[in-house]
């Protein structure tokens, strides 16, 4: 118990360090262009801080922190779903057309929607991993491919005649999901005049139930177990190959919540140019930021869309916003630095602990001989 | 240095001895890892420091090639006090050191593996023939037989050894340390060994060679030094003791000796092998037509080379491996069909050969050590839910019961010593009453403590009723603990021997298929 609550602050202190550090790359990069980095710091916080930022901020966390799930779960047993992205696209996608296609009261609607999307993400990483089990090849090679597969794929199916739906001048959308199958925001921070995502109960529910499958049950020991050994995992009785197909499938069913709370909460179709894209690769920083861990991820979701809006402000006073990219970039790295040494420093902690604990009982087994 | 250390002085030892140890001390944070260690090599010879695993042997090894600085003590070289603050200053002083475990890149030629990090340059431009010459001649002057443009990924053991010989050499070493040089190599590669090693010594060379496999030290030691608890005990020489004497030295105390007592085995089988076959994915059987038969309360042993099928057999018993054809069956059921799982929660228990990779999550606390490979069945968990509170009181009992040496369960795995990481492994596998267990090199790498206490259980699951399958690379082990003694070549049973009557030299003969066959044997 010492230990883990020693390790959790050791974390937490090296998420720290980790920050600050991004914090002082970013100054002197800044620094050096001629920008005060106390003004773009001090311009950054009050605009994010702004209610209607919040709001954004909270939207956009929730995406994130969904994505992130996805990749975690992979993660935790080192297995890497590069492929988060094109599942949750083409999963917003096909149950976009679903939704819109389809006449069904409120909530039984929405629901059908969610599941369509997590069925849809689903088999497209379990194409993942049936290329994996039964032949041998990289997940992060085949997930990566079905990446731009599913690019392909999507606008193939966005074309007029088969699911598209002509919205506008030029853009082309999936047919408008109605109200019987949207889900309202909620009015979270009143002063804002905008809504949070409904959603983001959903995503909070899956933060927990990560946390209990994973740390409570027979699936989330054997999940944890294969992530940290499969061979021994294997001689313990786990068929290693089977919870390679299931991960992969609980990991794209993630993936494919990560289109819903814009889908159903805010443009209510898919839309082949206004809809977030990339937001699976950016779960993977955020995993990485996260440790993994439901909570951790919490953090790093709110951390990430906290710099995403408030670098908005930055574009208005002459300094490119992509300066935060830099320090996004610098966090994730210099945490994932940060986490593996803490892990050594804590084994090695530990391991002369043991050391200390067992000195003296040698000696007191030594007595009558020497 | 370099004036004293001409080669040619065999025979009559020079005066000046090559290293000198006095009153190391060498203290972790409360630990005290090395204590008054005195040691005096004389130049020439062949000297070995034995003792149990977590005597300090590595310790000290470190200590006179420069990785961490005694707190008391002096180390002297070739009659000159030295003070090493890395390993940099103790190759600088000729001394040596080649690691247990090899530091080579696989994707490179033996010559480039040799100059990493002291390449000969001519012009800023490496200098490959001044290299392989060098190389060349180091080889032919020992005897090591390498061939510099090989790549290092196509070679054997004994080989890559001999790379980091010549590696250790080319730096001009004059000492060298050889940390467990054996613990990697076959008999017949052990032997190539210590002729490379005469070869050394009878150039001036001094080696120290650290082990725990007593035979060998006798056979090539000029000079042994034991190590116990971190302190030298005494520095004999070879003729003046036997093996016995010098693992009761090491020990401090007498012997465990491998015997089962009165027979237990009763005429119930509880695991039936038949006709079981298992392909290698070249399509060589490893495993061949072999069948065999355990009773309840009987311990059958299963002798041979390693790599003539054990391991294959071994894990299609445990269905980590698919077989070609036969059967295998538990108590009265056939169990060809089944997963892993459902084997083991049928009542087969397994110490895998390789702990930290098969048997343990290194980075997990012990309590889920405890649940791994029982992680459906009680008290780990409840249905559907694991029982954190079960499996740590059960963990606590285990603890107690097998005399793991650790101060609490939430301790991770890697944090124990080997010996008390195996004990853990048996006290898992013994529990939840399994009625076979499967026992792969049960014993390797613990102290003789442990391997004592190991034994025991051993002895009262059998007189419990619990039918064994023992696979051990120690003779005496295999002859002492197995009602019944079976031995395997190339995949085949090919024989059965009396452990009352059979020697270890007998079995070795006999694991080899070199022997005439044994008195008593039935070729199956």
């Amino acid at each position: 118990m010492r230990d883990r609550l020693n390790r959790l602050a050791l974390n937490v202190i090296a998420a720290l360090l980790a920050g600050l550090f991004a914090a002082a790359v970013t100054s002197l990069i800044l620094w050096a262009r001629g920008d005060s980095p106390s003004f773009v710091i001090s311009q950054m916080w009050h605009y994010g801080t702004q209610p209607s930022s919040e709001v954004t901020i909270l939207n956009s966390a929730t995406v994130y922190y969904l994505s992130a799930l996805a990749v975690a779960i992979g993660f935790r047993m080192n297995l890497f779903n590069i492929g988060v992205d094109g599942q949750y696209r083409l999963a917003a996608m096909l149950a976009g057309a679903f939704g819109g296609a389809v006449a069904l009261p409120t909530g039984l609607h929405q629901i059908a929607i969610i599941v369509v999307a997590m069925l849809v993400g689903a088999s497209w990483a379990g194409l993942v991993a049936v290329l994996k089990v039964t032949r041998g090849v990289s997940e992060v090679i085949s997930s990566i491919m079905l990446n731009f597969i599913a690019t392909g794929l999507i606008a193939y199916l966005m074309r007029p005649t088969i699911l598209g739906h002509r919205s506008g001048a030029n853009d082309i959308t999936t047919e408008p999901i109605p109200r019987s199958g949207q889900v309202p925001g909620v009015n979270l921070i009143s002063s804002a005049g905008t809504k949070v995502y409904g959603l983001i109960f959903l995503a909070i529910g899956m933060g927990v139930l990560f946390h209990i499958v994973v740390n409570h049950t027979r699936f989330g020991f054997d999940l944890r177990a294969t992530g940290r050994s499969s061979s021994a995992a294997q001689a313990s009785g786990v068929s290693v190959k089977k919870m390679i197909v299931i991960t992969l499938l609980l990991s794209g069913a993630m993936a494919g919540l990560v289109g819903m709370p814009a889908l159903l909460g805010d443009s209510y179709s898919y839309s082949s140019i206004t809809f977030q894209t990339g937001l699976g690769f950016t779960g993977i920083a955020i995993a990485l930021l996260g440790r993994n861990n439901p909570i951790g991820i919490a953090f790093a979701a709110v951390l990430w869309a906290f710099l995403d809006q408030s670098a908005q402000i930055l574009d208005i006073n002459g300094i490119p916003k992509e300066i935060v990219q830099i320090t996004q970039g610098v966090v994730v790295l210099s945490v994932v630095i940060a986490y593996e040494l803490v892990r050594r420093a804590a084994l090695a902690r530990q391991q002369r602990r043991v050391g200390r604990a067992l000195a003296t009982v040698p000696a007191e087994m030594e007595g009558a001989p020497a | 240095m370099a004036a004293a250390d001409q080669p040619a002085v065999t025979g009559p030892v020079d005066a000046v001895p090559a290293v000198e140890l006095h009153g190391i001390t060498k203290r972790f944070p409360g630990v005290v890892a090395n204590h008054d260690i005195d040691i005096v090599v004389q130049r020439g010879h062949v000297h070995a420091i034995v003792g149990e695993n977590g005597a300090g042997k590595s310790t000290l090894m470190k200590t006179l090639y420069g990785m961490h600085k005694p707190d008391e003590g002096t180390i002297v070289v070739n009659g000159k006090q030295v003070t090493f603050s890395s390993p940099s200053d103790a190759i600088a002083a000729g001394i040596g050191m080649v690691h247990q475990h090899f530091m080579l890149a696989d994707n490179l030629t033996v010559l480039e593996n040799i100059v990493l990090g002291s390449e000969p340059t001519r012009g800023g431009v490496l200098d490959v023939r001044a290299a392989r010459e060098k190389i060349n001649d180091i080889s032919t002057a020992y005897g090591l037989d390498i061939d510099p443009n090989e790549l290092v990924e196509t070679l054997g053991v004994g080989d890559r050894q001999r790379v980091e010989i010549c590696k250790v050499l080319y730096r001009g070493a004059r000492i060298l340390i050889l940390d467990e040089p054996t613990a990697v190599l076959v008999p017949q590669e052990v032997d190539e060994l210590f002729a490379n090693l005469r070869e050394l010594k009878s150039e001036g060379l001094t080696v120290l060679f650290i082990s725990h496999k007593l035979d060998e030290v006798l056979s090539v030691a000029d000079e042994i030094t034991v190590i116990r608890r971190g302190t030298t005990v005494r520095t004999v020489h070879p003729g003046e003791v036997t093996a016995h004497q010098l693992a009761e030295l090491m020990v401090g105390s007498e012997l465990p000796v491998p015997e089962l007592r009165e027979s237990t085995v009763t005429d119930i089988p509880e695991l039936t092998v038949e006709h079981l076959t298992v392909r290698s994915e070249d399509g060589r059987a490893v495993v061949d037509d072999v069948s065999f038969v355990i009773h309840k309360g009987e311990i059958v042993g299963l002798a041979g080379v390693e790599g003539n099928g054990q391991a294959e057999l071994v894990e299609a018993i445990m269905g980590l491996r698919p077989t070609e054809s036969g059967r295998v069956q538990l108590g009265d059921r056939d169990i060809s069909r089944w997963q892993t799982r459902e084997r083991r929660e049928g009542g087969i228990a397994y110490i895998p050969e390789d702990r930290h990779r098969q048997g343990l999550l290194l980075e997990a606390p012990l309590w889920e050590n405890r649940m791994l490979g029982h992680q459906t069945q009680r008290p780990n968990v409840r249905g559907f839910w694991i029982d954190g509170a079960g499996a740590k009181k059960d963990t606590r009992r285990l603890i107690a019961e097998f005399d793991v040496r650790t101060p609490g369960i939430d301790v991770e795995a890697a944090s124990l010593s080997g010996g008390n990481q195996q004990k853990f492994i048996v006290g898992r596998e013994m529990s939840g009453s399994p009625t076979v267990l499967i026992a792969s090199h049960p014993t390797r790498g613990v102290d003789v403590g442990a391997q004592a206490a190991i034994w025991e259980h051993l002895r009262d699951a059998r007189a419990a009723g619990l039918a064994v399958l023992l696979i051990s690379a120690d003779l005496d082990e295999l002859i002492g603990m197995s009602d019944t003694l079976r031995v395997i070549l190339r995949g085949r049973l090919v024989e059965q021997v009396d452990p009352s009557s059979v020697t270890p030299k007998q079995l070795g003969a006999a694991m080899t298929g070199a022997g005439a066959p044994l008195e008593g044997s039935a070729a199956s």
